[in-house]
């Protein structure tokens, strides 16, 4: 569904973020992304919807070559792909309803969306995804009255009310503490198999992935050096991605049944990734 | 490196010894420039005239006082026109700036090579004109009055708000932008939803800033014939009537502490 060809990414200072990244997304999957910083996983999420513009290379997503398009053909693109951030990237001084909505921008004229009358099926859906997320009571409140986990689920909700085909998601955790993280990730995964979604996401949280994907690619210096099942990752191909470091606790068998309860401990399973370490920290700080 | 060693023990110095030199003697220098220009106004200066001030102060001092306050009658109507004159000019500069802030703003303009360069000069000639100067302009191409002084007032706002404006603009949450672009957003809409939102607390601050800014300046606007209270003051100088004068004064200090007060209201309900 989504085709990755020779993607290069050249940023004007020289650095080479991506090295001709080739990958295929067929329909439903979600892939957790995994990397250190700096290896090019939110450059190659931000690609693929033009964020960022590929230096070389094709994305094609349903046969629609994006990286050919012009502006107003690309927002329509976009449209199918709905987006959620590290920083949940809400407009704090907006409501959650409003933000919410924002998902369906690319489908009102200005002045429709200037003066917040949106369609009643917008509307309507609006409300279904607020219900689904847990965010029922929450519409009328600003976004920056929210905790960060409600936050990333007003983020998922206005990715979805896009109808996106697929998600790019950008460390939707990494700001998060460890059970929120789990729950999020839960959501994502659920909502993604509801409505049969593809998913890309970038995650530091090496366990965490394992715990949710069914596929792994691993990014180091902007090139491909894993791609494949969770349960096939070894403290080699770890070695290989991130370095040198001692991976026997981050490896560990796929939990299936993983409770909330259980999630609190969860800081221990990340205790050998400084990187993810640092970042959850940043997060909870 | 300020680190000295000296035998066995290392000595350590916020400076290296020919930077403190230095600034010594750039202090020397200072104070040297400082005491010659002080012997030159010293001798441009009548010194009798200095001597002479307290007792010429004391002597206006003493026929300002009491204040003709039957004088206030013929006030309403100025301090109103100066109201009026500060709260149009303000609105009018708002509308002009608005495009401005947005052409000049680094992650708005649509080119850093022409667009934004027109913005910033702009902004820069309207900021480099006193307001009064504006109104010693307009009153000879508009004649007199009011008006005179609404256009000199906007004028002179226009740089003031779009300079802060656009500081406020480059300063945003690009994350905020980045993901409503990537719902596939116009540009208006982008900036409707991504911007607009972020940057209304900076304008609704810096409008009323610029508007308590502006009731001071609209009350010297007269002086030029631009209207305002300033006419009044202009006229009870010329006659040497001390009492309006310092009515006049109270009037214009009792519009200023109220504005500061509305203004100081607003500024906290936003935030």
């Amino acid at each position: 569904m989504l085709r990755l060809d020779g993607v290069v990414k050249t940023y004007p200072t020289g650095d080479k973020a991506l090295k001709g990244v080739t990958m295929a997304v067929p329909k439903g999957q979600v892939i957790g992304l995994i990397g250190p910083s700096g290896a090019g996983k939110s450059t190659l999420i931000r690609c693929i919807n033009r964020l960022v513009e590929p230096t070389e290379g094709s994305i094609t997503l349903e046969d629609v070559e994006l990286t050919k398009l012009g502006a107003s053909a690309l927002r329509v693109q976009r449209r199918r792909m709905g987006m959620i951030f590290q920083e949940y990237a809400l407009v704090e001084r907006l409501t959650v309803m409003e933000n919410v909505l924002s998902g369906r921008l690319g489908y009102v004229g200005f002045w429709r969306s200037y003066f917040r009358k949106f369609p009643q099926t917008s509307i309507d859906e609006a409300f279904r995804l607020l219900d689904r997320v847990g965010l029922s009571e929450m519409v009328d409140k600003r976004a920056d009255e929210l905790s960060g986990g409600q936050r990333q689920r007003v983020g998922i909700a206005r990715a979805l009310i896009q109808d996106p085909a697929i998600l790019l998601v950008d460390e939707p955790t990494a700001s998060l503490d460890p059970k929120t993280s789990r729950q999020i990730m839960r959501l994502i995964c659920e909502l993604c198999e509801e409505r049969g979604l593809a998913a890309i996401i970038n995650i530091h949280d090496v366990a965490l992935a394992q715990m949710f994907v069914r596929r792994i690619v691993g990014l180091r210096v902007g090139e491909i050096v894993f791609d494949g099942p969770p349960d096939s990752m070894t403290a080699e191909t770890l070695t290989e991605i991130y370095g040198e470091e001692d991976w026997s606790a981050t490896i560990r068998e796929v939990d299936e049944e993983a409770d909330e309860e259980e999630a609190d401990v969860a800081p221990a399973t990340s205790g050998h990734m400084p990187e993810a370490d640092r970042d959850r920290l940043a997060g909870l700080t | 490196m300020p680190v000295v060693r000296t035998g066995e023990i290392q000595v350590w110095r916020r400076r290296e010894p020919a930077k403190q030199l230095a600034i010594w003697f750039a202090w020397l220098c200072g104070v040297a420039l400082f005491m010659f220009c002080w012997s030159i106004i010293s001798e441009k200066t009548t010194w009798f005239f200095v001597f002479d001030a307290p007792r010429i102060a004391g002597d206006i001092g003493s026929r300002m006082f009491p204040p003709r306050w039957s004088y206030i009658d013929q006030l309403w109507l100025p301090l109103w026109d100066t109201i009026n004159i500060a709260t149009l000019g303000t609105m009018f500069s708002i509308v002009m700036a608005v495009p401005v802030a947005f052409l000049a703003a680094r992650n708005t303009t649509p080119s850093t090579r022409f667009v934004r360069p027109l913005a910033l000069l702009i902004i820069v000639s309207s900021r480099s004109i006193n307001s009064l100067i504006w109104a010693l302009l307009l009153v000879s191409i508009v004649g007199p009055g009011l008006f005179a002084g609404v256009i000199a007032i906007s004028l002179r706002s226009i740089g003031f708000v779009a300079k802060l404006l656009y500081e406020a603009i480059e300063e945003i949450d690009e994350d905020q932008v980045e993901a409503i672009a990537a719902t596939g957003a116009s540009r208006a809409q982008i900036i409707a939803y991504g911007i607009v939102p972020q940057i209304m607390p900076a304008f609704a601050g810096i409008t009323v800033f610029r508007w308590d800014i502006n009731i001071r300046e609209s009350t010297v606007l007269g002086l030029v014939g631009a209207g305002g209270i300033g006419l009044q003051l202009q006229g009870s100088l010329n006659i040497l009537a001390w009492p309006q004068v310092t009515l006049i004064l109270i009037a214009i200090l009792f519009s200023v502490v109220a504005s500061e007060v509305v203004s100081a209201k607003v500024r906290k309900a936003i935030i």
